[in-house]
């Protein structure tokens, strides 16, 4: 059994009995079901079904690419076979991002071979991929808000041909594909999931071989997803591959019939995720045994510690959403999610509550009793407020500053930090390290600058910061917004800790199987207004995501766009 | 026809004149801007257009030579700026800063010996029957061949943006530079080539104040137009077509208080010379007031540092 410790262990699944080995999985926290296994021996395994079947669509071999400081990928092998939906797993810095850009031609390989449809092939750059064939679906999407959805789909394309001409065929192939669109409209008009629309169209017009998407789950109602789902699933049947990443499991678990898992840079293990459970997945991708957050009841309701009423905003930024008389009261000892497609209001109810921006009625946000509309940020964290935003990097922290100055900035209002008016760097240190040390953070020390922390562990130092400011009410927005598995699994621990220590808590968040492991209650926010909630054990994904998608039980608005329903 | 009505004609036609750098500088630097880079230097690129184009012209005699290197010299600090804002990753604003400073310095240099000479002018253009019509004939049709470009370029600048692929990539790499890149865009040559064309641009917008507004050269010839340009683009919120309508204002008010000052009535000459640009600033800051405008038509990627492998 020694032999399969001389490469990088290989876990995969159904390989014979005589290469068990418990004991070394035990060892090395492999995942119970996953089994070492020789490197050469699956070489040769597919060596000998390459003879007599198709080339594959695509195949990497020996793939390195090496950033300064960090080997991104090692010795990377893929094999993608005609129309299959093939999943990239792995946690963030895994690797897979540089991968599939690499793939599209964006970066280019240190070394290793790529060969497409069985010949080599050196991608040059994106334009060289979508000839080959090879589209893709970025996670941030690559779209411009003020041009026109035909314009946009013009930019990807290599010969877009006369603006008319190019409209038809896109409303041809979205009704094609069930997949709505209007030409004319700006994109910034768009909700989140016709934005991917657009992206999915675009790489459509070209007749792609492989589609790859990056993440394209992350910002949709399960509804649109499980519509995404189909359209992905006709694809494969019409012979196109799918190359899908996501950090949603259960997703993958129902969509593919492959997974290959990046850990550090490189292939740890090959399986067919639908024999697996999440979990295992999981497991397989951190390489350690996971361990979920248990939310225990909450007990007696508390004191209101947040009272929100009839708040209303309005804003000169046409991108922006305008909240209409939302309220909700968050209390002692609870979590309240809010849920909600992005663009939907959330931006502008943090910055209400935050004191970012300030709102017309004083009355209408209510910290521990005190009105605090026309407080500012740091008037409302003397009340009690911690705050951390959905943008990690330029708001939750400075980029350039180090850890200990991050740490003075939101902690100075409620640590003795600053003395005088001059700043206690001794302290400052101190604070920073206690939060390094509390939340596990992965930093070379309190003079690491926050950019040079992964977004789990970055993440993981501004919530420590706020929780250990022991806050009375925590406000949070997406809290473990592309964050890996392990990371996030210990910020859900803390964020219910310190509600079950008696903080208030709201959380707001995209991620619906987020928000049913934290939330006491849910709420939903469509068109910047908010549903009622309702306790999270009395209500379902389906039944929150139709909300979600705007199936609120009141009365149509002025738009007529919210139907009654339910 | 009584004397004031007989003034009308010279009046439009000084108007159209005193608009034309203002729309070659602000037309340039709206392009310029459409790819996401800030040039604040055009004050010194119309100054270096301006000496270049006057000195080009007293040397060989030939006009075309010396618009052509008018336009020549503005590129080339158009180049050194993307030099070392787009491939030195220099901040735009100030390095903007620094080349209008150049600018004022190196063409005082070069034009140390020019101070005073005289020089003739561009010939007018003569169109039979249209020249000769009563009022709008000579403001309209008996102008010289760089004012019909500079309105010729506002048709076509706006065709080039709104109509044509290359005009769609440009806005495109200024909305949303990592988007295009990721598309396979070269955002870099793009801004650089649209760099040089706001520095041709403003070159041509000296020249024609070097050559033909005033023909003589003098330091500081520009007498801060290349700010108003700057300031024109925004409060046009980048389309070319307010851009003219905001420079003949300039020209309009430019031209009105000099017949002000001419007729004598007692206000300091300082305070009338101050109006085109106080009424200019003042109107496009009311007619601006559209926050969302701005904000629909302002290139999101504008003055932002592009790096393509962060």
């Amino acid at each position: 059994m020694h032999r399969a410790w001389a490469g990088d262990p290989l876990l995969t699944r159904g390989i014979p009995p005589a290469y068990l080995c418990p004991e070394v999985a035990r060892l090395w926290h492999c995942p119970e079901g996953f089994t070492f296994l020789d490197p050469s021996s699956l070489d040769s395994h597919a060596k000998s079904h390459a003879s007599d079947a198709p080339p594959p669509r695509l195949e990497l071999r020996g793939i390195t690419k090496r950033f300064p400081g960090c080997l991104a990928n090692d010795h990377v092998d893929l094999v993608l076979q005609p129309g299959e939906i093939h999943a990239l797993l792995g946690e963030n810095g895994a690797g897979k991002s540089t991968l599939v850009k690499m793939i599209y031609g964006v970066l280019h390989p240190d070394s290793g071979t790529l060969l497409w449809q069985g010949r080599e092939t050196v991608v040059p750059d994106p334009a060289g991929a979508r000839r080959l064939g090879i589209g893709m679906v970025f996670q941030h999407f690559s779209l411009f808000d003020t041009l026109t959805v035909a314009e946009n789909i013009a930019l990807g394309l290599d010969g877009p041909g006369p603006m008319d001409a190019l409209s038809q065929r896109i409303r041809t192939v979205s009704e094609r594909y069930g997949l709505a669109l209007d030409p004319e409209r700006h994109v910034f008009h768009l909700s989140v999931g016709e934005r991917q629309r657009v992206e999915i169209v675009r790489c459509l017009l070209q007749d792609p071989k492989l589609l790859i998407m990056d993440e394209p789950t992350s910002v949709l109602t399960p509804q649109e997803a499980s519509k995404l789902f189909e359209t992905l699933r006709r694809l494969a049947a019409e012979g196109c591959t799918i190359l899908y990443i996501s950090h949603k499991l259960e997703e993958i678990r129902a969509l593919c019939g492959r997974a290959t898992v990046l850990r550090g840079g490189k292939v740890v293990g090959a399986c067919d995720p639908r024999l697996e459970t999440a979990r295992g997945l999981a497991e397989l991708m951190i390489g350690t045994e996971l361990s979920t957050p248990e939310r225990p009841p909450a007990g007696e309701s508390g004191a209101a510690r947040l009272v929100v009423k009839h708040l209303s905003t309005t804003s000169d930024n046409p991108f922006a959403t305008s909240l209409k008389d939302v309220g909700f009261e968050v209390r002692a000892g609870e979590i309240l999610g809010i849920a909600g497609v992005a663009g939907n209001g959330q931006a502008e109810l943090m910055a209400a509550l935050s004191g970012e921006a300030l709102v017309a009625d004083p009355a209408s946000v209510v910290i521990e009793g005190v009105s605090s509309g026309h407080l500012g940020p740091r008037a409302r964290r003397e009340l009690g407020l911690a705050f951390v935003p959905e943008e990690r990097l330029g708001r939750g922290a400075v980029p350039e500053l180090s850890l200990s100055e991050n740490a003075l900035l939101s902690g100075y209002a409620r640590e003795p930090l600053v003395r005088g008016g001059l700043v206690h760097f001794g302290r400052a240190r101190a604070y920073a390290e206690t939060i390094i040390k509390g939340f596990n953070v992965v930093a070379h020390g309190h003079k690491a600058e926050a950019r040079s922390l992964s977004g789990g562990n970055l993440q993981k130092f501004i919530i420590g910061r706020e929780i250990l400011q022991r806050p009375k009410l925590l406000v949070v927005g997406q809290p473990t917004w592309g964050v890996d598995a392990g990371a996030a699994a210990a910020i859900h621990k803390a964020l219910i800790g310190l509600a079950r220590s008696g903080a208030a808590v709201l959380v707001i968040s995209q991620d619906l199987d987020e928000l049913f492991v934290l939330s006491d209650r849910i709420s939903v926010l469509f068109h910047g207004r908010l549903s009622d909630s309702r306790p999270t054990h009395e209500t379902s994904v389906e039944r929150i995501g139709l909300l979600m998608g705007g199936l609120f039980a009141t009365p149509p608005d002025e738009d007529g766009e919210i139907v009654r329903a339910l | 026809m009584s004397a004031e009505f007989a003034l009308v004609g010279p009046i439009l036609a000084a108007m159209f004149a005193a608009a034309t750098p203002l729309l070659f500088a602000a037309l340039g630097e709206a392009v310029t801007e459409k790819s996401g880079v800030l040039n604040l230097g055009v004050e010194g690129m119309m100054l270096m257009g301006a000496v270049c184009g006057f000195a080009i012209t007293v040397k060989t005699g030939s006009a075309p030579l010396g618009l052509l290197i008018a336009a020549g010299a503005g590129a080339a600090m158009g180049a050194l700026f993307g030099v070392l804002t787009l491939l030195l990753l220099a901040n735009q604003v100030a390095t903007g800063l620094a080349l209008t400073l150049f600018g004022v310095g190196l063409s005082a240099l070069v034009g140390q010996g020019f101070v005073g000479i005289p020089l003739e002018g561009l010939p007018k253009l003569h169109i039979p029957v249209l020249s000769d019509l009563p009022v709008v004939g000579q403001a309209v049709f008996g102008q010289d061949l760089l004012v019909y470009l500079g309105i010729a370029a506002v048709p076509l600048v706006h065709l080039f943006l709104y109509r044509t692929r290359a005009g769609l990539v440009l806005r495109a790499v200024g909305e949303n530079h990592h988007a295009a890149h990721a598309l396979g865009y070269k955002v870099i040559r793009i801004r650089f080539l649209a760099v040089m064309f706001g520095g041709a641009m403003s070159g041509l917008g000296g020249a024609f104040l070097s050559m033909d507004y005033t023909p003589m050269w003098a330091e500081n010839i520009t007498a801060g137009r290349g700010w108003i340009a700057l300031a024109l683009v925004v409060f046009a919120t980048w389309k070319p077509v307010r851009v003219m309508l905001g420079a003949w204002l300039f020209g309009g008010v430019t031209i009105a208080q000099l017949h002000v000052q001419g007729f004598g009535i007692d206000i300091p000459s300082q305070i009338l010379s101050m109006l085109p640009y106080l009424a200019t600033v003042l109107v496009l800051v009311l007619i601006s007031r559209d926050v969302a405008r701005i904000r629909l038509n302002a290139p999101a990627c504008l003055g932002k540092l592009f790096h393509p492998d962060s």
